[in-house]
């Protein structure tokens, strides 16, 4: 199968992570587009290793992938308080960081 | 040097090197040093010394006058070229090629002047023991006396103008804290900051011709700048000459800036005395007589010199025949016989050595007139308006015989001591200038009005007292001041032509010169009698009747600019504090509209800016991520222009 298929839908799959982000309001879902990004990332770095047969981008997937798990750790515990605190994932309600 | 005649003997100054300082003269610091020293323990040891401080000062101050009698003494026995003498503390200033040394200079015009301030400083600190004794701050008033006197010896003792200069602004401060010694009254403190101003311009005038004799000559010395005077261009002498004379007119009150002398008068009696009759305004009589060098050699500034003494001698005397305060009245004479000795200095060789006299005899016998006018004070009250006086001959009798000397010696009545002084300078303005001796003479006529004008309402008449008014006699710790003096004012002149010989004492500084006149000297002193008696005359003729209590207000429109002290407040207001004050108005304006405009604009444009752009922090997490994604795609799509072909 040709490598450069995996480079698309890795496009592909960062768009929609990206369009995610952007435009879903629930916390929790733009999480997960968050990591459909980091995801569309490491399949980029894998193909890319594939292309150039050596090894350097698996290993880069790998340290994506624990700085992934680490983001997943606090990210999900911010989400958490605020929720406890405001009753709501919204992320467009908690807004008083502002001019 | 004004006209032209023939010589008939002239000395030049002889610059003889000075000699080391040994013996007696090694102690030529000391005399600065015990004033100096009783002013710092009085200024700073409290209340400890207020029982005895004044004693201390007076102890001191007379110290320093018994080793002045030495060291006179000590001269006295040396030959003529023999007597000046130098001594050298340390390395003042060290600064490249300017050098400085703390020195001393004592020759013969320094020495009559060590006499005069310590003689006539310890009789005025004694005199001030009574004078004082009911102010709850006498200590402090000895403590700023006896820094004066030392002040004034630094003056006077300095062998380079920068040490001079020390002086000068020491003998201003003291002058400074003693006008204004009751500050508590807005009027003294008013005077002694009028005075303090008054005196700063002159001040530029003698930092500038400092500065310009370092340019000139390389150095500041006495010695120096006098050596070497010749050679300088006449331009450079002129402007020495003429900035010496401004700092001269600053310190001695005269023309132009006299206006602080009448004010001056609000301090206590004995500094009025001491300080501003006898020895700090004639600071400017020194300055000139010292720098004969210069004067001798720039005809301009000398007729200068010559045509501000003559200015000064007459309004100083017009104004000293209006005024009702019996010290303003004292002062307006001071203004005007300082006027005769800067004069006398500006005539030249034939002028210096009686600038000197007259300022010695006026010293003593001014001293007396002022010392006997506080004892008037201290018997009225403190009063000064000469109207509520009158008959007080009899109830101060002392007082009276003591101003009776001193009213006799400043009219140059013969054989009182300023017929001596007066007449030479008289004499040697007609050497020079026929205009300017009529000039002295017609002031000499004034000099015997406004005298008699004072003697008359003081002593003489009927009792015009305050109800409260109980005149005594004043204890003998200020009666017997004023007996010294006015054996001095009586005697001082004839001892010092007949057995001080001041012309050949004074001549190997100051030269001396000699000329024939057209009319016999005896002629001339008659003349002047007769132009003196006439003022007496026209004095006795205008108070023959009783004197109005209150100021008679249909009078002459010169008795009216002279009670005004001829407008000089006015001038000054006019042409120095006005536009300062208008400048000052303008600029305050400038810096309100003009700059704090530009900065507060230029602030509020920022601010509105900011606050424009601060609306795009809204706190949308989304709006971040937007900008965020809109920038990474913007980098990119630079970066793949730029990196791709």
């Amino acid at each position: 199968m040709n490598p450069e298929n995996y480079i698309i839908l890795s496009g592909l799959l960062f768009t929609i992570g990206a369009l995610g982000v952007l435009i879903r309001r629930n916390a929790i879902v733009v999480f997960m587009s968050v990591e459909l990004m980091l995801n569309a990332a490491n399949l980029a770095f894998v193909s890319f290793a594939r292309i150039n047969g050596d090894l350097d981008g698996q290993v880069v997937a790998f340290f994506v992938m624990i700085v992934a798990a680490a983001e997943v750790v606090v990210g999900l515990a911010i989400i958490v308080t605020i929720f406890r605190t405001r009753r709501s994932a919204s992320i467009d309600e908690p807004n008083l960081l502002k001019y | 040097m004004i006209g032209t005649g023939a010589v008939v003997a002239q000395t030049a100054p002889t610059l003889e090197p000075l000699n080391a300082a040994t013996g007696i003269f090694g102690y030529i610091w000391l005399l600065i040093a015990l004033p100096l020293a009783g002013a710092i323990i009085l200024l700073t040891t409290g209340r400890l010394l207020q029982r005895w401080g004044h004693l201390l000062a007076v102890a001191l101050v007379s110290a320093a006058a018994i080793l002045g009698i030495a060291m006179l003494i000590e001269m006295m026995g040396r030959a003529a070229e023999d007597r000046a003498f130098e001594q050298t503390l340390f390395t003042w200033v060290f600064a490249g090629q300017f050098n400085v040394d703390a020195a001393f200079q004592l020759d013969q015009l320094s020495m009559v002047f060590v006499l005069l301030i310590t003689i006539v400083g310890s009789i005025i600190h004694i005199y001030s023991i009574g004078y004082m004794a009911h102010d709850p701050d006498r200590r402090r008033f000895f403590g700023f006396l006896n820094l004066f006197i030392a002040a004034m010896l630094l003056l006077v003792l300095a062998d380079n103008y920068l040490l001079l200069y020390v002086g000068w602004e020491g003998v201003g401060l003291a002058s400074y804290l003693l006008i204004g010694f009751w500050q508590y009254k807005s009027s003294a403190a008013a005077a002694a900051k009028k005075a303090f101003v008054i005196n700063r311009v002159g001040d530029v005038g003698l930092s500038l011709a400092i500065m310009l004799m370092f340019v000139t000559f390389g150095s500041v010395t006495f010695d120096t700048v006098f050596a070497n005077a010749g050679e300088a261009s006449d331009s450079t002498l002129t402007w020495i000459g003429l900035l010496l004379l401004l700092a001269a007119a600053g310190k001695s009150a005269q023309f132009p800036l006299q206006a602080w002398l009448l004010d001056a008068m609000e301090g206590p009696t004995p500094v009025s005395a001491l300080i501003h009759a006898a020895t700090m305004v004639t600071a400017g009589v020194y300055l000139i007589v010292r720098s004969n060098a210069i004067y001798d050699r720039t005809v301009f500034a000398a007729t200068a010199v010559v045509v501000i003494g003559v200015i000064t001698m007459i309004i100083g005397a017009v104004i000293g025949s209006a005024k009702d305060d019996i010290k303003k009245a004292l002062a307006g004479s001071t203004m005007s016989q300082i006027g005769y000795m800067v004069l006398a200095a500006g005539l030249g060789p034939v002028g210096y050595v009686f600038a000197i006299f007259h300022l010695l005899t006026h010293g003593v016998f001014k001293a007396n007139l002022f010392l006997s006018a506080g004892s008037v004070m201290h018997g009225m009250n403190n009063g000064v308006n000469m109207r509520r006086f009158g008959a007080l001959r009899a109830a101060m009798v002392v007082t009276f015989a003591a101003f009776t000397a001193g009213y006799l010696a400043i009219m140059g009545i013969p054989p009182f001591s300023g017929f001596y002084s007066k007449d030479k300078i008289i004499h040697a303005a007609f050497e020079q200038n026929n205009i300017v001796g009529i000039a002295a003479v017609l002031a000499a006529g004034i000099t015997g009005f406004y005298m008699t004008r004072i003697m008359v309402m003081t002593f003489l008449g009927k009792a015009r007292w305050e109800d409260d008014a109980h005149p005594h006699e004043s204890p003998p710790v200020m009666t017997i001041p004023l007996i010294i003096l006015g054996i001095g004012s009586a005697f001082l002149g004839m001892a010092l032509v007949y057995w001080g010989d001041i012309e050949s004492w004074l001549a190997p500084v100051t030269g001396i010169e000699d000329r024939p006149l057209a009319i016999a000297t005896w002629l001339l002193e008659l003349i002047t009698l007769g132009v003196v008696l006439m003022g007496v005359a026209a004095a006795v003729w205008v108070y023959r009747h009783n004197v109005p209590i209150e100021p008679p207000q249909k009078v002459s429109a010169l008795t009216v600019a002279a009670r005004q002290n001829l407008y000089d407040d006015a001038t000054n207001d006019l042409v120095a504090v006005r536009p300062t004050w208008y400048t000052a108005r303008f600029l305050v304006w400038f810096d309100n509209r003009a700059v704090d405009g530009f900065v507060n604009g230029s602030a509020a444009a920022i601010g509105g800016l900011s606050g424009r752009l601060r609306r795009l922090q809204t706190g949308f997490t989304r709006t971040y991520a937007l900008v965020m994604v809109v920038g990474v795609v913007v980098v990119l799509a630079t970066l793949a222009l730029v990196m791709l072909p």
